[in-house]
């Protein structure tokens, strides 16, 4: 129980300084705690007594209650925080937020920023671990996470996969977190996007990068699709979203034109006629539910690990123990 | 008091005379009486051993932040003079980007006034190109100089209006005052908070590219090459921003240019793990644009170091990376900092150190000192170029404590420091 054995450390602020064996150990442990939500009382005592604070300084349905679920079905204590109507929005700096709840003797945040580093900077002042549910356009280690656990249960593998992620690159956290996870396991990284929304420096991270989403289909084993925010739209990064969708949309078209059949993920909330068309998120190839389902048993697994539970010890701590 | 000082034995450096010999050096009330071997000790004068020391004209930093008035917490006028006095610095020029900012000649006679009275590092008061700061109209140049200012900015911000600029390299012709720019286009910055790279990129944070500094480099070049305007380029940043301004002297264009201590030092690595202290504005660039610097300081296309002392108060700096303020305090560390880490691996020597902080300043900004030359101002800086020190920004005279250097090991250390014949600063 005691962090500093925990097989993650602390924390889990990004997956980029993450060992391929740290990634294994949580896609493992979320393997074994699948089943508890199959349950017909999905609940076990794992984190019994743990204080868990949830804090969001941005909206959000999905992560904020995925992250819920997983807490509620290890039975820990868990407090919602979002920021409006919070002292967050009377002024209160995040450090003095952050002794606020330490004074409190919480165990651990789970928290959402916008901005980049901020969970980093968090982890750095309180002794409580910290859970990175998305900081700016930095890191989403469990949206990460919870990609690579679909990946390989539908293709076996990561290792020597052809990932490419599709979108808007430069401000998403999610794909920062999808490279860094899938380098480390031994996929093919590529990016796909208008230009405008691609990082120049995309190659030095070791990533292929397409502008035309034929090339990066062609190439790809599997598909990660990201949403378009609107605002891209109104600042100019692409004149308009029907022009995206003809140029960058991933269509059925586009995926019968090609010699192998692809995975297809998508974060959400997709953009239905945006970046993916409705046949293909609805389609044969399409995991986009299953990464849903998967983010459950994905963060149950990262509150355990970091709580101090060892990855083989998953199975009988599901059977009435504590981490 | 000023009375008599004579500072005997110490290796004396004075590029503007060439100088570089064991002498000593015999103040007299405010003036240097006299520079050579063997003076005798006049009766009352104070005489200090110098041995082992360098003695050389004060330093002089043309470019602080001194933050009064409006930002009293950050600092004063009197705790910058202070601070810049223990850096060795016996002048420095204010910025006048305060609140409300310095664009009228009673606004410069306040700082001039606040100097004065600080009794520590002299401070000349610089105004602002237009009015407010705010980019649209010229401020009060002519009166402002006859109140005391030695250049005018817009500092803290770029002009972006060229027409402005062009408008204020011409007037300021009429008083041989530099105009000094911060060179940033903000429509392709204005976003960002770090250099635009590979760091920027893993760490989710929005960059500012090179080309958002190179392109107002040229601009101001060819804007001082049409009106004979003098530009003063301020905290110069990139590989093809050295090597514009290489060119614009070669064709004979009037500029000066600044490089700071850290972009000299650190890189854009420095901002890993989101450490605000490394936040600043040109950001830390790569490792070719700090070699770009280093060489751009040696050969003289970068003609002085300039601190852009820019203190903070930590609560501002205590904060996620995007939320925190630009800027670092440099007054006490530079000197450190540029004999350990410049002349320390070999950029320039001691000689050229004391040209780029002493002489090259007083020349850009039309200052009296840069010089020991007899009948000058007794305005010297005494340092031990061998004293090692652990930067402890709890010890600054500085209200503010925002470096990088913090813990570092630094060789070089002020000892004395001497404005019109008064001793400021003893350490």
């Amino acid at each position: 129980m005691n962090p500093t054995t925990a097989p993650l450390g602390k924390d889990l602020v990004g997956l980029e300084n993450m060992s391929a064996a740290q990634l294994k150990a949580i896609l493992d442990t979320a393997e074994a705690f699948k089943e508890i939500s199959e349950r017909r009382i999905k609940k076990v005592p794992v984190l019994r007594g743990k204080t868990i604070v949830n804090l969001f300084f941005e909206a959000s349905t999905r992560t904020r209650i995925s992250f819920e679920f997983a807490e509620k079905r290890l039975s820990a204590d868990t407090v919602n925080i979002s920021s409006s109507g919070s002292s967050v929005v009377k002024g209160e700096t995040l450090v003095d937020t952050a002794r606020n709840l330490e004074a409190m003797r919480i165990d651990m945040v789970v928290m959402r920023h916008g901005a980049s580093g901020a969970a980093q900077f968090l982890a750095d002042r309180i002794p409580s671990s910290v859970v990175n549910a998305g900081d700016g356009r930095h890191e989403h280690p469990t949206q990460g996470l919870l990609d690579l656990l679909t990946i390989r249960d539908h293709r076996g593998r990561i290792d020597g996969l052809k990932v490419c992620i599709v979108g808007d690159i430069t401000h998403s956290r999610v794909a920062r977190s999808n490279i860094y996870g899938l380098l480390a396991l031994g996929a093919e990284v590529a990016v796909c996007g208008p230009p405008t929304l691609l990082p120049l420096a995309t190659e030095e991270l070791g990533v292929q990068v397409f502008t035309h989403i034929e090339d990066a289909i062609r190439w790809a084993d599997v598909l990660n699709v990201l949403r378009l925010q609107l605002e891209r739209m109104e600042s100019g990064y692409v004149p308009s979203l029907r022009e995206y969708n003809r140029i960058w949309g991933v269509t059925n078209a586009r995926l019968e034109a090609a010699d192998h059949d692809l995975l297809i993920l998508h974060p959400g909330p997709m953009n239905r006629g945006v970046e993916i068309d409705s046949d293909v998120a609805d389609g044969e190839h399409s995991v986009i539910l299953n990464q849903v389902t998967n983010g459950v048993a994905v963060r149950m697994a990262v509150l355990y690990l970091l709580a101090g539970g060892q990855p083989e010890s998953a199975e009988a701590a599901k059977q009435g123990g504590e981490a | 008091m000023s009375g008599k000082i004579l500072l005997r034995g110490g290796r004396v450096i004075d590029p503007s005379q060439s100088l570089d010999a064991t002498l000593d050096v015999l103040l007299s009330r405010e003036t240097v009486a006299a520079v050579s071997a063997g003076i005798e000790a006049p009766e009352n004068a104070r005489v200090i051993d110098c041995a082992g020391l360098v003695v050389s004209p004060g330093l002089i930093d043309v470019h602080v932040h001194l933050r009064e008035p409006g930002e009293e917490h950050e600092e004063t006028i009197a705790t910058g003079a202070a601070s810049a006095a223990a850096g060795g610095f016996t002048a420095i020029c204010a910025m006048p980007n305060t609140d409300p900012p310095i664009d009228d000649p009673a606004a410069v006679g306040f700082v001039a006034a606040e100097g004065r009275r600080a009794g520590a590092a002299r401070v000349y008061p610089v105004g602002c190109i237009s009015v407010g700061r705010a980019g649209k109209r010229m401020a009060l140049v002519g009166e402002m100089v006859q109140a005391g200012a030695v250049a005018i900015t817009d500092d803290g911000s770029p002009v972006m209006d060229s027409g402005l600029m062009r408008m204020a390299l011409e007037y300021a012709r009429a008083f041989g005052i530099p105009v000094a720019d911060h060179p940033e286009d903000l429509g392709l910055s204005a976003n960002g908070h770090m250099n635009e790279g590979l760091v920027s990129t893993r760490l989710g944070l929005p960059g500012k590219p090179n080309a958002a500094e190179d392109i107002h480099i040229v601009r101001d070049l060819l804007l001082a090459e049409l009106t004979g305007g003098h530009i003063h380029l301020q905290h110069v940043s990139t590989r093809f921003g050295v090597e514009a301004i290489r060119q614009g002297k070669a064709r004979g264009v009037h500029v000066t240019a600044e490089a700071s201590p850290h972009h000299l030092v650190l890189t854009h690595e420095a901002v890993d793990g989101y450490r605000t202290e490394a936040k600043m504005n040109p950001p830390l660039r790569t490792a070719a644009d700090v070699e770009a610097v280093r060489a751009g300081l040696a050969d003289g296309t970068l003609d002085t170091i300039a601190t852009d002392h820019a203190p903070h108060h930590y609560d501002e700096k205590e904060a996620a990376f995007a939320e925190a303020p630009n800027g670092i305090v440099g007054l006490e560390t530079a000197l450190g900092v540029i004999v350990t880490r410049v002349v320390g691996e070999g950029v320039i020597d001691l000689v050229t150190m004391i040209d780029r902080m002493s002489c090259a300043p007083a020349r850009a900004f039309g200052l009296p000192g840069g010089t020991l030359a007899v009948g000058s101002p007794a305005d010297v800086t005494v340092f031990d170029p061998t004293a090692r020190w652990t930067v402890d920004p709890k010890a600054f005279r500085s209200k503010s404590r925002n470096t990088p250097f913090s813990g570092w090991e630094l060789e070089g250390r002020s000892r004395l420091t001497i404005v019109e014949g008064r001793v400021v600063f003893e350490g």
